[in-house]
């Protein structure tokens, strides 16, 4: 990884973000190979607005850069114009049929490969997407570059070649500092998300969007997609359901509902 | 076969988490092991000897963020030892070693673990997609250790007879750079009443509360009961409650016999974290809000309407 101590100089930032079929309409999986089927729209996971903009605020304060890094596929690229939109300089996007079926670790690989190509001070990620939620992916990365991990930010600062955050814990959270570069997790209350301006949305069509295939990063066919993940779905079923119960319009007495059904539950 | 559990001491003791993945392993028969990361304790080891670990690897945990060098000591312990299957639990710092490890030892992971099922010799694993609607079976390819990561509460925590397990200190390796996270301060935030992921009964807010000042029938309400807040990500977000009060996802996994949701329009992320409670009771002013499709009893009205008359009747009847 890049930059050593760059005391106000200007932080190279990459995001790693991801494109994701729009969660309010009900995606499914397909019945024979269970790979997600993603339709050409997709929406930037909203999860990932809370990086890329604590990434924007730590480049604007150096005059830095950030640069989109994500592996998915790319359909009409809504999803990376969302974050280019709000202001991130470039982006790199993996998208390839051959990483279809890719598990989380290959797609950390994948990412790394990237990253070590791009040579960033701070990695960022969020802490885990809002489709797959395995949750690990950032952790992987760490480990692939040999970076510190400042996981499950919930506040970031910024300066003289270090990253503090405040870590969400069991019990609270902890102050932790580490010098660049690193790698952070954020959590979706880290910071407001700016909304894309006019400007920022005409900006995102010209910005370059560079789409490597997984071969241009050195992956053969077997170490990616579904023949380089180590996991195998063997089965898909319906959870046993949870019927929804009786809905009571409220007109003033609803609450006597409420206190019978805690009668009847022993509650009170 | 071997398996070891992931135990982050919290408060100085095993986590509930870490129990109950204890207990589920002990099913499995086979040797069983605790890597336990913290000060360590003879009570907490004793903890982790009554639910089933014959064996605990005590990683003693240092100034900085343990992940780094507890990943590698655990890489050198798994080349010794060879486990087959490696269980975390879906909190913070399981999931950063956990991670960690997974890319070290270039091993899946398999997450949000709601099941461990040991056949033939392998292990699958039960997870939970689309809001828990779907079940996803999942077997590992290749070779051993499997790991996974758990939910909270997808077993039960039960204590065997007592047993005082084989205690073997393990220290944490230099990483160079990547341990470079040095840990300033650590925080506690202490909240009123009830443990939220141990509490019978659950009050939780949602963005429909509408704001901190707005939050006083929920909190009132939860004394009553004896029951605990929680609150949904937006609220934590908002900053109206504690981030340790989020129920979800990324918070807390609860399983309490009543769980009233007070303006929760029920997000996958949220209902994921208190779908197997007992009684749902939701209050939504928005009558297609999806808290409903899970509720037993759902109450389409203004949460500052229903829950202040609800607080004045529990009152009168004390």
């Amino acid at each position: 990884m890049g930059g050593q101590s760059h005391t106000g100089s200007a932080m190279k930032i990459a995001v790693c973000v991801k494109q994701i079929p729009d969660p309010n309409t009900p995606y499914a999986l397909d019945p024979e190979t269970h790979f997600v089927q993603r339709p050409q729209d997709q929406i930037l996971d909203d999860t990932d607005r809370y990086g890329v903009e604590v990434g924007l605020q730590l480049a604007e304060a150096t005059e830095g850069t950030v640069t989109l890094v994500s592996m998915c596929p790319a359909g009409n690229l809504q999803g990376i114009r969302q974050a280019l939109a709000m202001g991130a300089h470039k982006a790199v996007i993996v998208s390839d049929p051959a990483l279809q079926g890719s598990d989380a670790l290959v797609t950390a690989k994948v990412l790394a490969a990237v990253l070590r190509r791009e040579q960033p001070d701070l990695v960022i990620a969020g802490t885990e997407s809002t489709d797959g939620y395995t949750g690990v992916v950032p952790q992987q990365l760490a480990e692939l570059l040999g970076l510190p991990s400042l996981t499950f930010a919930r506040k970031v600062v910024g300066g003289n070649g270090k990253i503090r955050i405040e870590r969400l814990t069991a019990t609270g959270y902890e102050v932790v500092e580490a010098p660049l570069p690193a790698l952070l997790s954020v959590t979706s209350g880290a910071v407001e998300p700016r909304y894309p301006t006019f400007k920022g949305i005409m900006a995102a069509k010209t910005k370059p969007v560079e789409q490597p295939a997984a071969a241009d990063l050195g992956f053969g066919p077997d170490s990616v997609g579904r023949a380089g993940s180590a996991q195998e779905i063997i089965g898909v079923r319906a959870a046993p359901e949870r019927g929804a119960g009786r809905k009571v319009v409220d007109e003033g007495e609803a609450h006597l509902e409420i206190v019978r059904l805690l009668e009847q539950v022993k509650v009170i | 076969m071997q398996t070891w559990v992931f135990a982050e001491e919290i408060d100085g003791a095993p986590t509930s988490l870490t129990l109950e993945m204890l207990s589920k392993a002990r099913t499995f028969g086979g040797d069983l092991a605790a890597v336990y990361l913290g000060a360590g304790s003879d009570a907490a080891f004793a903890t982790l000897g009554a639910h089933g670990a014959t064996r605990v690897f005590h990683l003693a945990s240092g100034e900085g963020l343990p992940a780094p060098a507890a990943t590698a000591a655990l890489a050198t312990l798994i080349a010794d030892h060879q486990p087959d299957l490696l269980l975390f639990g879906l909190a913070f710092t399981d999931r950063d070693v956990a991670g960690r490890l997974s890319a070290r030892l270039d091993r899946p992971v398999l997450a949000n673990a709601v099941d461990i099922v040991p056949a033939d010799g392998a292990v699958r694993v039960v997870n939970e997609i689309l809001g828990g609607t779907t079940l996803v079976e999942t077997a590992y390819r290749g070779p051993k250790p499997w790991i996974a990561v758990v939910r909270p509460k997808s077993f039960a925590a039960e204590a065997g007879a007592a047993a005082t397990p084989e205690v073997i200190p393990v220290a944490l390796p230099d990483v160079g750079h990547a341990g470079a996270a040095a840990v300033l301060e650590r925080h506690a935030e202490v909240s009123e009443g009830p443990d939220l992921g141990e509490a019978a009964v659950v009050v939780a807010a949602g963005r429909g509360v509408g704001g901190a000042e707005k939050m006083g029938p929920i909190t009132e309400l939860a004394a009553l009961l004896g029951a605990a807040v929680g609150g949904t990500r937006a609220v934590v977000d908002a900053g109206w409650l504690a981030y340790s009060l989020q129920v979800g996802q990324t918070g807390k996994t609860v399983r309490p016999s009543v769980y009233i949701a007070a303006g929760v329009s029920g997000a996958m992320q949220h209902v994921v974290g208190m779908k197997d409670s007992g009684t749902i009771i939701a209050v939504n002013k928005d009558e297609e809000a999806p808290i409903f499709r899970i509720a037993d009893l759902g109450i389409v009205g203004d949460l500052h309407k229903v829950l202040p008359k609800l607080v004045e009747e529990l009152r009168a009847r004390r």
